[in-house]
């Protein structure tokens, strides 16, 4: 089985300025579909810049990173938009829903994007998934904070991605809604989803089934956790 | 989707396509009321004929300086013309002077006009109630008048002119016909006057023998130069005047002046259209100035979309979108106000105004082309984005 993502020697270095921000070198690394894995470390680590990197927001400056088996640094940026349309779904600290559009049309708009019909239908059905049908003619305003990243999953779901990728998506909630979101995650990865899931709070990533740990933009560990067995 | 976010900002929305709007309404109103008064000014000059030529009396010049009256073009060259020139259907000698006209006890102070009875044809006047004065008549130098539209509402008001006196400087003249109403030049209304046989004009009110204007209708248009010069040589031989001397008259025609008024008022025309069009591009800078707020406050909006997949090419649509559609709306209620404008105007103003389809389609596909032009930027600009700097945009 091919792994679905593939990381070699991987590296971003970031102009600000006349200083060159080196923040990600040689990173190295494989993930295979269906793996749960949390990506660790304190702010500054590089985390986020390796997952702007996977999420294909953004090109490496060396190295390749080769998502099913495609070298990104081969692809336009029209293709890369597609890929993030098709094969990856985002879920952001901040939710990033559209506060203007209700909840189901913000999970409608990567339908709309991918120019997949009856969109509407499929959205609903992603709302259901994420147990919020009945608020769907709500607006982000009017939903709490749990329900909004409920939303933004249903949003990252909707268009069945090979991928999600979750950017500290528990950081602005309480425990109980973290929870929550924590379950939703699990169940998605039960069905195959693969997840890679951002935080620093450690006993979120001893939830996942692989952590990674990064510091000064390298990988500073790798190892499974308990959990890892149970699929 | 475009049209969601222009809904969100209702106000701001609403404010952008003002501009558009004044600018497409002033572009269609100030058109068609400088092409109303170029087409009035036409009409009203095209009702004197465009096929008359007009002989009046020269200036009396010593050393190239005017010094007086000539006096020497008389009703006899008019018969003359008439009898020995080919190629005219009619010869109205006119002489005019303003006069004190009273009717019990109306006063009005109107034009006298003594001319022969082909004036009517000539002039393109309409006998209203009664007849003109025939050629015995003339002849005769009978005390009989035909009345113009404003003398007899002055005069007259509901009753019936005709078979009454009027004084005319204290002599009575019979009524024997009334005009219909021509309509008033902004200068001069050709309603407000009297029509007497010029005889009875020459001898009994100016005491003059001269005339002041011949007018000859050409039969054909295309021989108005040539008739020109025929009549122009009659009257040299009348006058005799010798080979190389300047005539005592001079002769022109109403389409010389009929070009160059026309020519005035398109100049009007553009020059109230061109203002017009620079509301309209002022319209257009404010389109861009809001559209490039709203990218810079939408930027996080930009980010998200990006990220979940939206290319370049739609960022680009959107903004273009909603550019083009305030310009579009700004257009179409600019259209409507335009028209109602003029409308306006020419109810109210009596100013007549011509809302040509032109004008309008102008104004319509060039507020559609400022909407892309100048959104263009504000939309390239937003599609160019980082998508990760844009989600970290606060």
């Amino acid at each position: 089985m091919s792994s679905m993502i593939k990381i070699e020697n991987l590296g971003k270095t970031y102009n600000q300025g006349s200083i060159e921000v080196c923040a990600l070198k040689e990173v190295n690394l494989e993930i295979n579909p269906g793996e749960f894995v949390a990506i660790i470390g304190p702010s500054g680590s590089g985390k986020s810049t390796l997952m702007n990197l996977m999420g294909c927001l953004d090109q490496p400056t060396v190295g390749d990173y080769i998502l099913e088996n495609v070298n990104v640094k081969t692809l336009d940026p029209n293709k890369l938009a597609e890929i993030r349309n098709r094969r990856i779904g985002f879920v952001f600290q901040s939710f990033n829903l559209l506060p203007r559009a209700t909840a189901l049309e913000n999970v409608e708009l990567p339908l709309l994007y991918g120019r997949i019909p009856n969109s509407r239908e499929i959205a609903l059905k992603a709302l259901e998934k994420v147990g919020l049908a009945e608020r769907a003619k709500h607006r982000p305003n009017e939903l709490s904070g749990g329900e909004r990243q409920r939303v933004a999953i249903a949003r990252a779901i909707v268009n069945n991605p090979a991928i999600i990728l979750a950017d500290e998506p528990t950081g602005n909630l309480d425990s109980t809604n973290g929870e929550e979101i924590l379950r939703i995650f699990n169940d998605l990865n039960a069905e195959g989803v693969t997840i890679i899931l951002i935080t620093h709070e450690k006993e979120i990533a001893d939830r996942t089934k692989r952590i990674i740990a990064m510091k000064d933009g390298k990988m500073v560990s790798d190892t499974p956790t308990n959990r890892a067995s149970e699929c | 989707m475009a049209l969601r976010s222009l809904i969100a900002n209702k106000l701001r929305s609403f404010l952008t396509a003002l501009g558009i709007v004044i600018g497409v309404a002033s572009v269609i109103s100030m058109i068609s009321i400088g092409e109303g008064a170029r087409k009035q000014t036409l009409e009203t000059i095209a009702k004197f004929g465009t096929n008359i030529i007009s002989v009046k009396p020269g200036q009396k010049k010593t050393r190239h300086v005017s010094t007086g009256k000539v006096t020497t073009l008389i009703l006899e060259d008019a018969y003359s013309i008439d009898e020995h020139i080919e190629g005219i259907t009619g010869v109205a000698p006119q002489t005019y002077q303003s006069a004190q006209l009273k009717y019990v006890n109306k006063n009005s102070n109107s034009t006298v006009r003594g001319t022969t009875s082909d004036y009517p044809r000539l002039a393109n006047f309409e006998i209203g109630k009664g007849r003109f004065f025939n050629k015995e008549e003339t002849r005769g130098a009978k005390r009989i008048c035909v009345l113009g539209a404003t003398v007899v509402k002055n005069l007259f008001e509901k009753e019936d002119p005709i078979g009454q006196f009027v004084k005319v400087d204290g002599d009575n003249f019979l009524v024997i016909g009334t005009m219909e109403p021509k309509g008033a030049l902004s200068w001069w209304d050709p309603d407000d006057q009297i029509f007497v046989p010029i005889t009875t004009a020459q001898k009994r009110l100016f005491g003059q023998k001269h005339v002041q204007s011949i007018d000859i209708q050409v039969e054909n248009i295309d021989e108005l130069e040539t008739v020109k010069e025929s009549i122009t040589k009659l009257l040299r031989r009348r006058h005799n005047t010798r080979e190389g001397k300047e005539s005592d008259f001079y002769v022109s025609n109403s389409s010389q002046w009929l070009n160059s008024w026309g020519d005035a008022a398109k100049t009007f025309t553009f020059l109230l259209g061109g203002i017009a069009a620079i509301s309209l591009m002022v319209g257009g800078i404010g389109i861009m100035n809001i559209m490039l707020v709203s990218v810079t406050e939408r930027t996080r909006e930009i980010g998200i979309r990006k990220a979940i997949g939206a290319k370049k090419r739609e960022i680009l649509e959107q903004f273009l979108i909603e550019s083009i559609l305030i310009s579009f709306m700004g257009g179409g209620i600019g259209v409507v106000l335009g028209v109602g404008i003029s409308k306006a105007v020419s109810k109210m103003g009596g100013w007549d105004t011509v809302i040509s389809l032109q004008s309008i389609l102008l104004a319509f596909g060039f507020s559609v082309a400022v909407g892309v032009f100048f959104g263009y930027y504000p939309a390239n600009k937003a599609s160019n984005l980082n998508p990760i700097e844009a989600l970290r945009y606060e």
